[in-house]
């Protein structure tokens, strides 16, 4: 009996040794979804979720870095550990969680728009639309009927767009809109459809413990408005908050 | 980078290219040309001594070896090498963490192969992730140089095993009436003059590692393709400089870095053969253009 | 699913038939095989229309650059310093940032009685795009072996021609160019073997896979990155480039004999394939 209770006294403290041994925490994202996460032009990680992860880290105590990866391998890439956490604007879905763990939310379910050029009345249920390889939006678009086109990165996508070779691209609206804006009236948001949930971060489901301690910053943050103040930052005044 | 840029909004003209040009992520993409010429200097001599351990094989009268040496020598015959720089990298990771891991974590009960998935200790990592960020760097262009030189190792070991062919024979025979040894035939015979054949095959052989080298882009190294798409997108406002779809520039700028690099590794190949044939009658020395 | 049914399902997968979605789990041996060899018709079909149509241009771009005049050689000479100056996978990128700015609705031209207008969009698909780009680019290199092999025509055999009172086509056609062809095989062979090999880098180098309509190594690449085992889809993909290469080889050893059969056999030299690092 005595032996039970000194094991388990000494569990949570070699936990604590091992945590302490490799204390740095690996952020990955994928540094090409401006405003979500982009690298700057210092060549750095910059964006919301610079922002909001740094914040986190600090918060929880945790000593954080951050490399990138391409979408389309960033789940495989994590659960194999070459980082700890996924901090991408990754929609949480079902068929995700199957893989990996999410936590809680920290960007309400936000809507996704189609992004065309202006005047050409895109037909969106039979005609030509680009996605990004792996998102919800090209799983929403293959169930849709219309012709998916995948593309690697979302600046491919708008490309794709604006030199004619799909009709419309459907992205996050927080990223499509700033292009449509700065397109000089060039290129406009045709429809809102709203897919998916919130978005959070992914972790590998043996994580728990980290998972733990990023939800409790997570919630810390949306209680005490800092969350909301950082999402009004980022993504505008009419931004879905909290 | 200079006074003036604290401001980016309000430059205009020369001072907005100014500053633009010398934002830290351009300085970045200059730097990259730096890992692709890295890259050559690395993978040169890698794979001609790779080539040459390769060529020594096939020619050998232990038969298992001389048969290794052949497949290695044919392979890239058959196969092309892009599926070699996808494969090797992360066969390579893979296999290395998998061998960490049986010796490192013995008492390891899952399976490493999840379906889809491959997971080992976390001591076995490769690097470890708690390793700084620059050792990732690091360990991914040590695999991207591997594969290179894999791949340009079994084209050398071609070219080598060719060139050691045309040595005449006499000249082997020579050296064997002489009492050398067949290892003394071959060090002090046959590799000297050896060269000189090779010179045409390997200055070829040059120039398609120069060509290869955009191929790092593809194996998640962070070279001029990288940051020529990177900086060549478009920017929207949330960015300091913002600009629209410039990566046709981007790339017409890598263009032309080939096209002189090119232009100065034939100049360089011709000088050294011309060199090379010193005394020697060949094809090169008698008519003014070498074949 | 039987493997039948995999069969039916993926066969012609790379050309937009059968099955609209790809396997996204539980994936069999099965599927990697027929999937990377539905993709292999791409690499064939690209291979193909280039090295047929880039043929006849090199043969073109050989007898300028060998002319005496500074127009039409220079010409010549600098198209071939940019495709072989240059790394085939920058050159995709940059034909297709370019096709892309073409205007979508097409370039109007105008000649005299009827205006018709040239549709430019197709350029940015990998069919037309990407073939464009291989077609360029083997015919700039086999154009540099096809010159070497003329300047070594023997001399001799074009004054017999010049003898028999050929006029100048009867003397290309009939003495020229099959020498020309003899000299140049083995390094066309070689050439060709490289084209079709440079063939897989399509779909990585900006041409996006419609549809997910891809070649052998996209569907190779699609299986490693999903189930994350390089060690099944890329030896699979190696079998069938090392079949498709032999059977190229095959192809070209029939030309050889053709292009030697006015020899008795034994005297016919044998085409032997050895590497020759000419690209």
């Amino acid at each position: 009996m005595k032996r039970l209770i000194l094991s388990l006294l000494s569990l949570p403290l070699l936990a604590g040794a091992a945590l302490a041994q490799d204390d740095v925490v690996r952020m990955g994202t994928e540094g090409a979804y401006p405003p979500y996460n982009f690298i700057n032009d210092n060549g750095e990680v910059d964006g919301f979720e610079r922002h909001l992860g740094d914040e986190l880290c600090e918060r929880a105590e945790l000593n954080c870095v951050w490399v990138t990866n391409e979408w389309d391998s960033i789940i495989p890439n994590l659960v194999s550990g070459n980082y700890d956490t996924i901090i991408a604007g990754m929609s949480i879905t079902p068929a995700r969680e199957e893989v990996i763990d999410f936590t809680e939310a920290y960007i309400p379910p936000a809507p996704s728009s189609y992004l065309a050029m202006a005047g050409m009345n895109p037909d969106l249920e039979n005609g030509v639309i680009a996605a990004q390889a792996g998102t919800v939006q090209a799983d929403f678009v293959a169930d849709s009927g219309a012709t998916l086109v995948e593309y690697a990165t979302p600046e491919e996508t708008v490309a794709a767009v604006r030199n004619g070779e799909v009709d419309a691209v459907l992205a996050d609206k927080a990223f499509v809109e700033p292009v449509a804006n700065e397109s000089g009236g060039q290129m406009v948001l045709v429809e809102d459809v709203r897919i998916g949930g919130g978005i959070g971060m992914g972790l590998r489901s043996s994580n728990d413990e980290l998972r733990g301690q990023f939800n409790e910053v997570i919630v810390e943050m949306k209680q005490d408005g800092s969350l909301n103040e950082l999402l009004v930052q980022w993504f505008g005044d009419e931004a879905d908050t909290w | 980078m200079f006074s003036f840029c604290s401001d980016p909004d309000t430059l205009e003209g020369a001072a907005w290219w100014a500053c633009y040009l010398t934002t830290r992520k351009h300085l970045l993409f200059y730097s990259s040309f730096g890992t692709v010429l890295l890259l050559l200097v690395i993978t040169a001599p890698a794979a001609l001594t790779l080539g040459f351990g390769g060529a020594v094989a096939s020619r050998s009268r232990f038969l298992p070896l001389a048969w290794l040496g052949k497949i290695y020598t044919s392979m890239v015959r058959g196969i092309p090498d892009v599926l070699f720089f996808l494969f090797v990298p992360l066969a390579l990771d893979q296999g290395l963490e998998w061998i960490r891991h049986h010796l490192l974590c013995p008492e390891w009960a899952e399976p490493i192969r999840q379906d889809g998935n491959f997971v080992v200790c976390r001591e076995a990592k490769l690097p470890l992730s708690s390793a700084p960020e620059w050792m990732h760097e690091i360990y991914g262009f040590l695999l991207a140089v591997v594969a290179f030189a894999l791949v340009f190792g079994a084209f050398a070991a071609n070219v080598l095993a060719g060139a050691m062919r045309a040595v005449p024979h006499g000249q082997l025979e020579t050296a064997a009436a002489y009492g050398m040894s067949r290892a003394q035939v071959f060090w002090r015979i046959l590799v000297p003059q050896m060269w000189v054949y090779a010179l045409p095959g390997l200055s070829n052989l040059w120039q398609i590692l120069v060509k290869a080298t955009p191929l790092l882009f593809l194996l998640g190294v962070e070279d001029i393709v990288y940051w020529a798409r990177e900086l060549g997108g478009t920017k929207t406002s949330v960015y300091d400089y913002p600009h629209g779809d410039w990566r046709l520039y981007y790339f017409l700028v890598l263009l032309v870095f080939y096209l002189v690099l090119t232009k100065f590794s034939e100049m360089g190949f011709d000088r050294l053969t011309r060199r090379f044939s010193r005394g020697q009658k060949t094809i090169g020395s008698s008519s003014p253009t070498p074949a | 699913m039987s493997c039948w049914d995999t069969f039916q399902a993926y066969a012609l997968r790379s050309l937009g038939v059968g099955e609209r979605i790809l396997p996204r789990d539980d994936f069999t041996v099965c599927q990697e095989v027929v999937l990377i060899g539905s993709g292999l018709l791409w690499n064939l079909y690209f291979a193909a229309v280039a090295l047929v149509l880039g043929f006849f241009l090199a043969t073109g771009l050989a007898l300028l650059r060998n002319s005496q005049r500074r127009v039409a050689r220079k010409p010549a000479e600098w198209f071939i310093f940019l495709f072989r100056g240059s790394p085939l996978f920058i050159q995709f990128f940059l034909a297709y940032e370019a096709f892309v700015l073409l205007p979508r609705a097409g370039i109007p031209l105008d000649l005299g009685v009827v205006e018709i207008t040239v549709q430019t969009g197709w350029l940015t698909r990998a069919w037309a795009g990407a073939t464009l780009v291989l077609f360029l680019n083997t015919a700039a290199y086999s154009a540099e072996i096809f010159y070497g092999a003329l300047r070594s025509v023997p001399q001799g055999e074009v004054e017999a021609a010049e003898a028999y009172g050929f006029n100048r086509w009867q003397k290309f056609r009939h003495v020229v160019w099959p020498t020309l062809l003899r000299l140049a095989w083995p390094a066309y062979t070689n050439e060709a073997i490289f084209l079709f090999h440079a063939t897989t880098l399509v779909f990585f180098s900006g041409f996006p896979a419609w549809r997910q309509q891809g070649d052998a190594l996209y569907y190779a690449s699609y299986f490693a990155d999903k189930t994350f085992n390089p060690f099944l889809a890329y030896p699979i993909a190696a079998v069938y480039f090392i079949l498709a290469t032999l059977a190229l080889l095959g192809l070209f050893r029939l030309g050889h004999l053709r292009l030697h059969r006015h020899l008795p056999a034994p005297a016919r030299p044998p085409l032997r394939f050895r590497l020759r690092l000419l690209r």
